[in-house]
């Protein structure tokens, strides 16, 4: 038997706490056959240990004794599916409003987010609000997992309900698509296996809905190619290659090329992936490449296409705070953006943004898990895009100097519906 | 609100995805941190890191040391592998043995059969503070346990090498920060998105070798805890254990004394891949007695500095 080769798509859940979100995961997984046997029984046996009665799926995922004890999710937990065309990479994110740091961690490297809701609440505060993590974080597909509908006697009417409310909110923070589908993640209808409780339903299941899924192309498209360079290689005979991994478009060798931000001009003579050579370097690959003319690139600077990205050193970024202490102007900090770290200050907060009404309101500080805008200026300069532009290049944290901690999430620019 | 479907021409799949992420991720350590160190024990999943990072700094030569921490009860095979692919590759190989922690007094002798497996935190904890490394590469997965599939690529450990699950720093995009205070380390997973089934395709497109004890041969083997412990100096059978000869193969690689063998007809790399696409049971479920302790045996041992 020759397996397939397969595509990858990144997603992570969104949830409040007992919409039933873990045990979506945990249904996937089983429903798929991407549970082992040994890992199932243990399920079964952590469900008798705690009490809960029947399997509790959510086993499946919340591993660490706290959770099990808790019966919540602390951290995101990395869960692996498989199709024949497709890996799955699902970040399971937690609830909880304490954890949110680890939500936007969970969506940060995610193409598409995957919503579970309950039927009878519908959106909730920590739903909304991490689906304003998501949008900020430039996930731009939504796929919505109406769960419960066991409950509520499998009504069309109540499922419609829930879809109009998450409609509203999906438009008003420019998600691009939004697929719902009725579910119980519990007896697994419509998981897997399309419901005969649903005959009103003629969508795909939730894992047809992430197999035809076009996510995760939006940063692909025309706003250059980008080479950050992590690595000099240094070639018998003395030349030298430039290694990183491509970002945005694609490269190919005889491309002209920009170095920043020395602003040098050249072309890109070769590319290899080891030591083969390749035809065409597109996002997510790493490589290196060697240039048509000698220049003292080094980690840090930039290899670009046009249209060019901008070379700064003061700019405007929404900010996801997740220090212990408030941030407020004047703070020093260290920035990594792509393959470089600089000091840097915080000029001004511009305000703190409302989860319930995306309003940006006027503050002196953010503090812990809020999202704000602040300007900041940088030691040295950067090679920044937009981050709705692209997202490796629009990206950066801030990091404690002290205890070398990384205390916040930053995107270049402003969000459009802020 | 639907958009009109956009799927780019495929230009790259997704062990080609796997294979470019962890090249990064080494790359970034390297660049962050002053002392990086690849623990490589000879088994698949090291292998394929180290195999990496030679791709990762080709033509030149890795720019760090490797290390195996040796308890002394190895399959003769693997040792061999060992050795073997460091003189290939061209790195410096350092082996930390558990018998040096044992002799010095710092832990206590389980005997002969007895399990080092839990010792070898202490062996790897003095050789990171002796070689001052403050960066540690491991071939560590996140599908083989739940402990691990919430750890973060670049996993921080403090000055005592313990890993605090409920203080992880936020990782966010690809955006790696790898700096630590003097005696603190990290722990980097190059390889955590990728599945038992991911390695094995990918060994096969590298054509990569691998130790023979993969594979299908026979041996003598005995029925202990359910699991196929193959017979020689670290498994000897107790009274009413049977000595049999049967085809196995090992689907992962640890000390002899608690890894068990597979009942496996799978001699090739092709016919392994037949293999664990159907498989029902998970490579530590079928092989590592050393997971079966408790329901967070891995997360205790991971909280006490454990690879």
């Amino acid at each position: 038997m020759k397996l397939a080769l397969k595509d990858l798509l990144r997603l992570a859940t969104i949830g409040s706490v007992d919409d039933g979100k873990s045990t979506l995961i945990g249904r996937l997984l089983v429903d798929t056959r991407q549970l082992f046997d040994d890992q199932f029984d243990a399920v079964v046996a952590a469900s008798e240990k705690r009490g809960v009665g029947d399997l509790d799926l959510s086993f499946v995922t919340d591993g660490l004794r706290a959770e099990r004890e808790q019966g919540i999710t602390i951290d995101v937990a990395y869960r692996y599916a498989s199709t024949p065309t497709r890996k799955f990479i699902i970040a399971d994110c937690p609830g909880h409003v304490q954890y949110t740091r680890n939500m936007a961690t969970g969506a940060s490297t995610a193409d598409l987010a995957l919503v579970v809701l309950d039927v009878a609440h519908g959106l909730k505060e920590q739903t909304r609000r991490h689906l304003c993590i998501a949008a900020l974080l430039g996930v731009h597909n939504l796929i919505v997992a109406v769960n419960k509908l066991d409950e509520a006697n499998w009504s069309q009417a109540a499922f419609q309900g829930v879809v109009d409310e998450l409609e509203t909110i999906a438009r008003e923070l420019g998600f691009a698509s939004m697929t719902a589908i009725p579910i119980s993640a519990l007896l697994g209808d419509n998981v897997v296996d399309a419901s005969s409780n649903t005959p009103w339903y003629e969508g795909p299941t939730v894992i047809e809905a992430l197999e035809q899924s076009d996510a995760g192309t939006w940063t692909r498209t025309g706003h250059g190619a980008r080479l950050p360079i992590q690595w000099v290689l240094r070639q018998p005979g003395g030349g030298r290659t430039y290694a990183g991994m491509v970002n945005g478009d694609s490269f190919r060798p005889g491309d002209v090329v920009t170095l920043l931000p020395a602003n040098i001009t050249t072309a890109i003579t070769a590319i290899h992936s080891g030591l083969k050579g390749r035809a065409e370097a597109g996002a997510g690959l790493s490589v290196d490449v060697k240039l048509a003319d000698e220049t003292d690139a080094g980690r840090g600077d930039m290899l670009a296409s046009a249209p060019l990205p901008t070379v700064t050193n003061e700019f405007i970024a929404t900010i996801c705070w997740f220090g212990d202490k408030a941030l407020v102007a004047g703070q020093r900090l260290r920035l990594k953006h792509t393959t470089k770290v600089t000091p840097v200050r915080v000029n001004a907060i511009e305000g703190v943004v409302d989860i319930a009404t995306l309003k940006v309101n006027p503050s002196e500080q953010l503090t812990t898990n809020e999202i704000g805008l602040a300007t900041l200026r940088t030691a040295d300069p950067l090679v920044v895009d937009d981050y709705g532009q692209n997202r490796v290049t629009g990206s950066f944290v801030l990091i404690d100097e002290v205890t070398n901690a990384t205390v916040a999430a930053g995107m270049i620019g402003r969000a459009t519906f802020l | 609100m639907t958009t009109t479907p956009l799927r780019l021409p495929r230009t790259a799949d997704h062990l080609d995805l796997l294979e470019s992420h962890a090249i990064f991720i080494l790359r970034e350590v390297v660049a962050e941190c002053e002392r990086p160190v690849l623990l490589f024990s000879g088994g698949k999943d090291s292998a394929v890191l180290l195999h990496l990072a030679a791709k990762a700094f080709a033509p030149q030569l890795l720019p760090f040391p490797i290390m195996h921490i040796d308890t002394g009860q190895n399959f003769p095979e693997v040792l061999k592998y060992r050795d073997a692919v460091a003189k290939d590759i061209g790195a410096r190989l350092i082996v930390a043995k558990v018998q040096d922690s044992i002799d010095k007094g710092k832990v206590a002798d389980p005997g002969p059969m007895g399990s080092r497996n839990r010792l070898q935190t202490v062996t790897l904890l003095d050789a990171i503070t002796d070689n001052g490394f403050d960066a540690a590469f491991g071939g560590a997965r996140r599908d083989e346990d739940k402990a691990r599939a919430k750890e973060r690529i670049l996993s921080f450990r403090d000055a005592f090498g313990q890993w605090d699950p409920r203080q992880q720093r936020p990782e966010l995009w690809q955006l790696y920060q790898g700096k630590v205070n003097p005696g603190e380390h990290l722990r980097a997973f190059p390889l955590s998105d990728w599945t038992e089934l991911d390695i094995w395709q990918y060994i096969e497109r590298e054509n990569m070798t691998l130790p023979e004890i993969y594979f299908a041969h026979e041996r003598e083997v005995l029925l202990r805890d359910n699991m196929w412990l193959a017979v020689g100096p670290f498994v000897q059978p107790r009274e009413g254990e049977i000595v049999e000869r049967r085809v196995v193969r090992f689907r992962t690689v640890g000390d002899a004394n608690c890894t068990g063998a597979v009942d496996s007809s799978a001699d090739t790399l092709a016919a392994i891949i037949d293999e664990i696409a159907i498989a029902n049971v998970s490579e530590r479920g079928a092989t590592r007695a050393d997971d079966r302790f408790s329901e967070t045996a891995m997360e205790d041992r991971k909280r006490e500095g454990y690879f």
